[in-house]
């Protein structure tokens, strides 16, 4: 297909037609919305099933319900609406029916504003819902991303019988960009041995449930569902290298903060400054692996997000304390430019760095001149 | 030589499993009729129920249909879910007043406005049954709880939802009316009732409740038959039986 000049969130909507979506249901809320509004007109369009909820507590419920029967369900929303569907996810995750989500984030907490963030990042890939689950949670940094995810989301999903959540910024979701669309996929119904779509006199009768009142049973249910997760992290990790062959410092960012991080490498590497990206894009099952090899032959990370440094410990994590590693965000709406990432670059060059204090301190005394 | 005639058996809606509710309890009698409807409109096959959080949240274990639980009171958005990708099934969610009235309105109200093709049945027995008797939006003006020990004071705990009436001002409701399930006669009422809200959905003639008063004799500490008769006596002349609405496709259905 030729490339068009597609907006993020419309592309997110068509690319989930294409992936044969059939059915979709959610509530406005900025920078969303462009979802909702053209799924309201093109799924009509294809006799497919448009609804808009009362709440997010209602579309996260009608995604739930018509999940069981074995259709691809999509909702999406941003930061405070998806705060109220994690009831739904929880039991969603809980009842193993495959679910697609979208969550363009947006600053907070609270109502905070309509600019981009990405301040959901442990709510998304830390759970947020309640009990023991695991979503697959990926983070396009494009448009082409976007929609390319979007189309994988749809088979992750299915395939694994999980939440599938796509967490974009506002940035993405609003900018528009050359992308191409796949082809339109017919709709499919998988005839899974789940669906629960009423008997038809063909089969004995179903039940979806999250309901395990025996705690033997939840106990089991959980590490069942745990084995899965662990098939998931061996077989979908993925992320993007960019200059990382002989990089001795190496950026970790996903996203838009990815994006912008790479525009600073680019410069960077102008300068003869040895630097790489490594730009997640399934932050869930988060690529501890990769930076975990990385850790062993480059001199320092350095962490950007669009939060407080969520995604920071993650790292922390995978690098285990053996090189040091360094975090800017930019938080609340706000977006870094190209130039406060390289300065930050050009600071570890220069200095011996430490790992005595905790990067997130330390970069709020940086921050000092700002708070 | 003496005939036997078979007067009472399970309905084939109905699987084997006995069910759990206390001694006494309309609960099951509720299940029962529903299970007789499915069986006498032969919709046993194509029927998916949505169960609620509540007394009757194993109801998936006694109807021989297949069933999703639902979120605490999230039963009609469920439904609508379920029924708006299968829409020649027949979709209907059981739910207490703690359920559907309170953190549930929300979810009911909006699948009634919308119109949605599903049908509801819906249990008013005052209070909260399954977390120990708690006061419900339902709970009557001065009728003691573990929550309202010293009687619902309406200054302070508000004053009762009469759901039917609200929700019969809806347009999207095709059929909503209130029944008892404290004697015979009503029982029979409520049953001619139930399979009228179902003809309603088969029929796409928008969305249709039932509303029984109902017995919950352990947290309202009487016997079994003295529940019955707080029923007649003190929760009929609050929460009036009657039609509320029957559009006029509705009432040319002859069954
Ligand atoms: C979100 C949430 N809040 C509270 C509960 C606890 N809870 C379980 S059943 C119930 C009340 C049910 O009462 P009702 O709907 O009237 O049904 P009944 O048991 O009386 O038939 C409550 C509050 C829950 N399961 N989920
Ligand atoms: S607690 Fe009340 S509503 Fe629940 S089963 Fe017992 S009698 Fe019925
Ligand atoms: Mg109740």
């Amino acid at each position: 297909m030729p490339k068009e000049l597609w907006k993020g969130n419309e592309a997110i909507a068509e690319a989930a037609v294409r992936a044969g979506l059939e059915a979709y249901f959610g509530y406005p809320i900025t920078p969303q919305t462009e979802i909702l509004e053209y799924l309201s007109r093109r799924m009509p369009e294809l006799g497919r099933t448009f609804v808009q909820a009362e709440s997010e507590l209602g579309a996260i419920n009608m995604v739930y319900g018509a999940a069981c029967t074995g259709v691809r369900v999509m909702s999406s929303s941003s930061s405070p609406g998806v705060s109220l569907m994690m009831e739904g996810i929880s039991y969603i995750a809980g009842t193993e029916v495959p679910t697609v989500l979208v969550n363009v984030m947006r600053g907070g907490p609270g109502l905070g504003n309509i600019a981009p963030a990405q301040g959901d990042y442990n709510q998304a890939v830390h759970g947020g819902g309640h009990g023991d689950y695991q979503p697959i949670v990926l983070a396009p940094a494009s448009v082409q991303e976007a929609i390319d995810l979007t189309v994988l989301s749809f088979d992750l999903a299915e395939k694994y019988r999980a939440i599938c959540m796509v967490i974009l910024d506002g940035c993405v979701g609003q900018m528009m960009e050359p992308a191409e669309m796949p082809e339109m996929r017919p709709v499919h119904r998988e005839n899974w041995d789940w669906n629960t779509d009423a008997k038809m006199g063909k089969r004995e009768r179903r039940i979806l449930s999250s309901i395990y009142i025996d705690p033997v049973d939840e106990e089991q249910t959980n590490l069942r569902l745990l084995n899965r997760w662990k098939t998931i992290q061996a077989n979908e990790v993925r992320y993007k290298e960019y200059f990382l062959d002989d990089a001795e410092i190496v950026i970790v960012g996903f996203g838009t903060a990815g994006r912008v991080s790479l525009s600073a490498v680019r410069t960077a590497r102008e300068q003869g400054i040895k630097v790489g990206l490594l730009r997640p894009i399934t932050v869930s099952p988060f690529p501890y692996e990769a930076l975990d090899q990385l850790s062993g032959r480059v001199d320092a990370f350095l962490v950007t997000e669009m939060n407080s440094g969520q995604m920071l410990e993650d790292v922390r994590l995978a690098v285990k304390g053996r090189v040091p590693v360094e975090f800017y965000g930019r938080l609340g709406g706000v977006v870094p430019f190209p130039d406060e990432i390289l300065s930050e670059i050009h600071r570890m060059a220069k200095v011996k760095l430490g790992t005595d204090v905790h990067p997130r301190d330390a970069w709020l005394e940086r921050m000092a001149h700002i708070v | 030589m003496a005939t036997e005639n078979l007067v009472y058996d399970r309905p084939e809606g109905f699987t084997d499993t006995p069910t759990h509710y206390c001694p006494g309890c309309t609960h099951g009698v509720a299940h029962r009729l529903v299970a007789e409807v499915l069986e006498e409109m032969g919709v046993i096959e194509k029927t998916i129920g949505v169960a609620p959080v509540g007394c009757s949240v194993f109801a998936y274990n006694y109807f021989d249909t297949d069933f999703v639980e639902a979120p605490h009171g999230r039963a009609p958005a469920m439904a609508t879910g379920v029924k708006r990708v299968m829409p020649d099934r027949i979709v209907f969610t059981y739910q207490g007043d703690g359920d559907l009235a309170s953190i549930g309105m929300g979810e009911i109200v909006h699948a009634a406005a919308r119109g949605e093709n599903i049908t509801v049945i819906f249990i008013n027995n005052a209070n909260y049954g399954m977390t120990g008797g708690q006061m419900a939006p339902t709970t009557l003006p001065g009728m003691k709880t573990t929550s309202s020990p010293n009687g619902r004071d309406v200054e302070t705990q508000g004053y009762p939802i009469k759901v039917s009436e609200m929700l019969s001002t809806l347009d999207g409701v095709g059929y909503c009316v209130r029944r008892s399930l404290h004697d015979p006669k009503n029982i029979r009422l409520a049953k001619k009732a139930i399979r009228m809200a179902f003809e309603t959905q088969a029929r796409g003639l928008g969305f249709s409740m039932v509303e029984l008063l109902s017995t919950c004799p352990t947290n309202w500490g009487m016997t079994p038959v003295n529940s019955l008769k707080f029923v007649e006596e003190h929760m009929i002349p609050f929460y009036p039986l009657g039609d509320y609405k029957i559009s006029d496709a509705i009432k040319q259905i002859k069954i």
